[in-house]
């Protein structure tokens, strides 16, 4: 049966299935079991599961990742949660060195089954430490699989996946998708870990959009209908494995390439899916591919600097009429009382 | 008084940043900042405010910043959690938990090196002492014998964790700093004059040349880790450890001593000033990020 669920609750689902199907899971993060349960997302588990399952850690992201690591290297599926991104990097030395290779290194002898999840913030003045969208950092490391689900459905899918995996798998999960609602099945089931998916189907262009960026760039489709033109989205889903195949087919049928990141454009994933396009469908193209996400310096803290930071819908339709030589004006959506730094009229920070 | 008017100002939404606000904990701030001379440097993190003000950062550019203001101390780019005052000697904060720390001991280093008499402080929270790195800084700063003052504000959480699930019982923090063979001391946080006496002890040796020292302060946290509001209700913590906290007021500590009159015109004339810094953030421009220039790197080497 299907509900309406946020994504924090489906992840809390997920996890919550998980714990009770397999013993040898253990969840653990900092405020994992606190009253705010991040973001909803660990709420009522330790209650459900028991203090030696679920549990708080000492300010130690960069240890605690290594004891992951020892407990997954030995029989356990460990899930870390961390609040943000940006604090995970202290544990950057465990996640690139050791988890990443450990199976390599010791010739397949063992393997590590464990899930890294982390937020990645925005808005309400996150600012240069708390805002980071690092998911072109993981995929640079073989070993890794690197996963940012969108919809409330995948990021349950993808989580059962990701524990029920025998590789390392990082999931970064965007702040502001928390409170978006989708159906969501009761049951256990199975979302891919290295597909894409094709959310609407056009014929005019393929956008790519990548974690939140693809609900701008379905506002962006929406836009560009009305103009008459017929814009693919594809939700990238996968970052590492990267899905190519799936982007490749649809820019065979479309012939124009735009890729919205929620990362830096510069040495970012865009980069690597516009050289898989080349070099796979390079023939197929009418015009250049394209790349949005953020600009080449960190975020902002003034709303009046990061209001500026975030590719908007407007923007990526904009671009998109451009790549198909039209010259549309397109307005800015009608926010209401939402401000441009904030998911939904009721946020307001600080966190 | 600051950061009162912090959380009373912050629902109306113009200050759009976290702020993690240090009421309960100015004993901390005053009484280890009063011995450090304008020339001296001070380090924090995520709870900066008072550190910020009470080594003399300017409260018009603070409040700048929070309301995201190009007068501000970073022209809007930092906020709240990336403070600075070069002129006054608050070299920065921030928020990552203990990444300042190394960066206090370097400016230690620094200082030595370059034969300056200048010494540093670096606040920490009890959660910071939990990361490595700061552990890793204690052992370089014994080790180099640095001119820095750790210290230590102990206010028994981290966000909602207590200490019961962090760190084991049977040792204090100062204990644990103790191992790395710097000189320790510990006491009440919430009574600025005994904070003072105490830090002002351990100015004395490091000035002398005698090495770091690491201060432990046990205070409390009266709002909420992150925002403006009280967060009793919600479970992590007792109403009677709060009140019992609260009742060790570090204002109502120096007032019942008579150190601190609270009189009418005294708080007037604070509020006063805070009124100014209000008005001078609100009506200050916010960054034009069609001119604002982005400092990432120098574009060429001369
Ligand atoms: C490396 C890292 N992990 C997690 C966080 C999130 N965080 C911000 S403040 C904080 C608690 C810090 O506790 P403590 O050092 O005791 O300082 P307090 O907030 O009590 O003043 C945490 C976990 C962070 N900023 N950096
Ligand atoms: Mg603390």
């Amino acid at each position: 049966m299907n509900r309406s669920l946020n994504y924090g609750e489906a992840i809390r689902e997920a996890l919550d299935q998980s714990l009770s199907d397999d013993p040898d899971v253990v969840v653990m993060g900092l405020g994992v079991p606190d009253p705010k349960g991040v973001f909803g997302s660990t709420l009522g588990l330790q209650e459900r599961h028991g203090p030696e399952r679920v549990m708080d850690i000492p300010l130690s992201e960069n240890a605690v990742t290594g004891v992951a690591l020892g407990c997954a290297a030995t029989g356990m599926r460990p899930v870390l949660v961390h609040q943000r991104v940006d604090f995970t990097l202290t544990a950057f030395e465990q996640v690139v060195n050791q988890v990443a290779k450990w199976r390599f290194m010791f010739n397949d002898q063992m393997s590590v089954p464990m899930v890294i999840r982390m937020v990645v913030g925005r808005g309400w003045g996150q600012g240069p430490q708390h805002s980071q969208s690092l998911q072109a950092l993981f995929a640079h490391i073989p070993g890794l699989r690197v996963i940012m689900p969108t919809t409330a459905h995948d990021a349950k899918g993808m989580m059962i996946a990701a524990i029920r995996s025998d590789d390392p798998v990082v999931c970064l999960e965007h702040r502001w998708l928390y409170s978006i609602e989708d159906e969501v099945p009761e049951s256990r089931y199975v979302v891919p870990l290295d597909e894409a998916r094709i959310v609407r189907s056009g014929t005019d262009i393929t956008l790519v959009g990548v974690s939140y960026m693809t609900l701008e760039c379905l506002a962006a489709a929406d836009m560009l209908a009305e103009a008459g033109l017929s814009a693919e989205v594809v939700d990238l889903r996968s970052i590492r494995p990267l899905d190519t195949s799936a982007i490749v087919s649809s820019v065979e049928r479309t012939s124009r390439l735009l890729i919205v990141d929620n990362g830096h454009v510069v040495g970012g994933v865009s980069a690597e899916i516009v050289a898989a396009v080349v070099e796979q469908a390079f023939s197929h193209l009418e015009v250049a591919p394209e790349r949005m996400g953020f600009p080449d310096y960190p975020t902002p803290t003034s709303p009046a600097l990061a209001d500026d930071y975030y590719p908007l819908p407007h923007q990526i339709a904009m671009r998109a009429s451009e790549m198909l030589g039209k010259r549309f004006s397109f307005q800015p959506i009608d926010r209401g009382e939402r401000r441009l730094d904030q998911p939904h009229p009721a946020y307001q920070g600080p966190f | 008084m600051v950061e009162e008017a912090i959380a009373n100002l912050y629902p109306e939404q113009e200050m759009r940043c976290p702020v993690h606000l240090s009421i309960g904990q100015e004993a901390a701030a005053v009484g280890v900042c009063d011995g450090l001379r304008s020339g001296d440097l001070a380090v924090s993190g995520h709870r900066s405010h008072a550190h910020y003000l009470a080594k003399g950062g300017s409260l018009k550019r603070l409040l700048a910043e929070l309301y995201g203001r190009s007068t501000g101390c970073t022209g809007g780019l930092g906020g709240s959690m990336h403070l600075t005052d070069l002129s006054a000697g608050f070299l920065a904060a921030t928020p990552i938990v203990g990444s300042s720390v190394p960066v206090a001991v370097g400016a230690a280093f620094s200082a030595k090196a370059r034969g300056s008499d200048r010494l540093v402080t670096i606040f920490v929270g009890d959660g910071a002492m939990e990361t490595g790195v700061v552990h890793e800084s204690l052992n370089f700063a014994v080790v180099h014998n640095l001119p820095v003052l750790f210290c230590c504000e102990n206010n028994l959480y981290s966000v909602y964790s207590p200490m019961e699930v962090r760190q084991p019982g049977h040792r204090t923090i100062a204990d644990l700093a103790a191992g790395h063979g710097i000189r320790t001391s510990a006491g009440d946080g919430n009574d600025a004059e005994e904070v003072a006496v105490l830090a002002d002890d351990a100015y004395r040796s490091i000035r002398a040349g005698e090495g770091p020292v690491f201060l432990e302060l046990s205070t409390y946290r009266w709002r909420e880790h992150c925002g403006p509001n009280y967060d009793n209700d919600i479970g992590y913590r007792s109403l009677d450890e709060f009140d019992l906290w609260r009742a060790n007021d570090p204002i109502e500590v120096l007032a019942a001593r008579g150190v601190w009159s609270q009189r009418a015109s005294d708080t007037e004339e604070i509020a006063s000033e805070i009124h100014l810094a209000v008005e001078f953030a609100r009506e200050s421009p916010f960054p034009d990020p069609e001119t604002v220039r982005y400092p990432v790197l120098h574009r060429s080497v001369s």
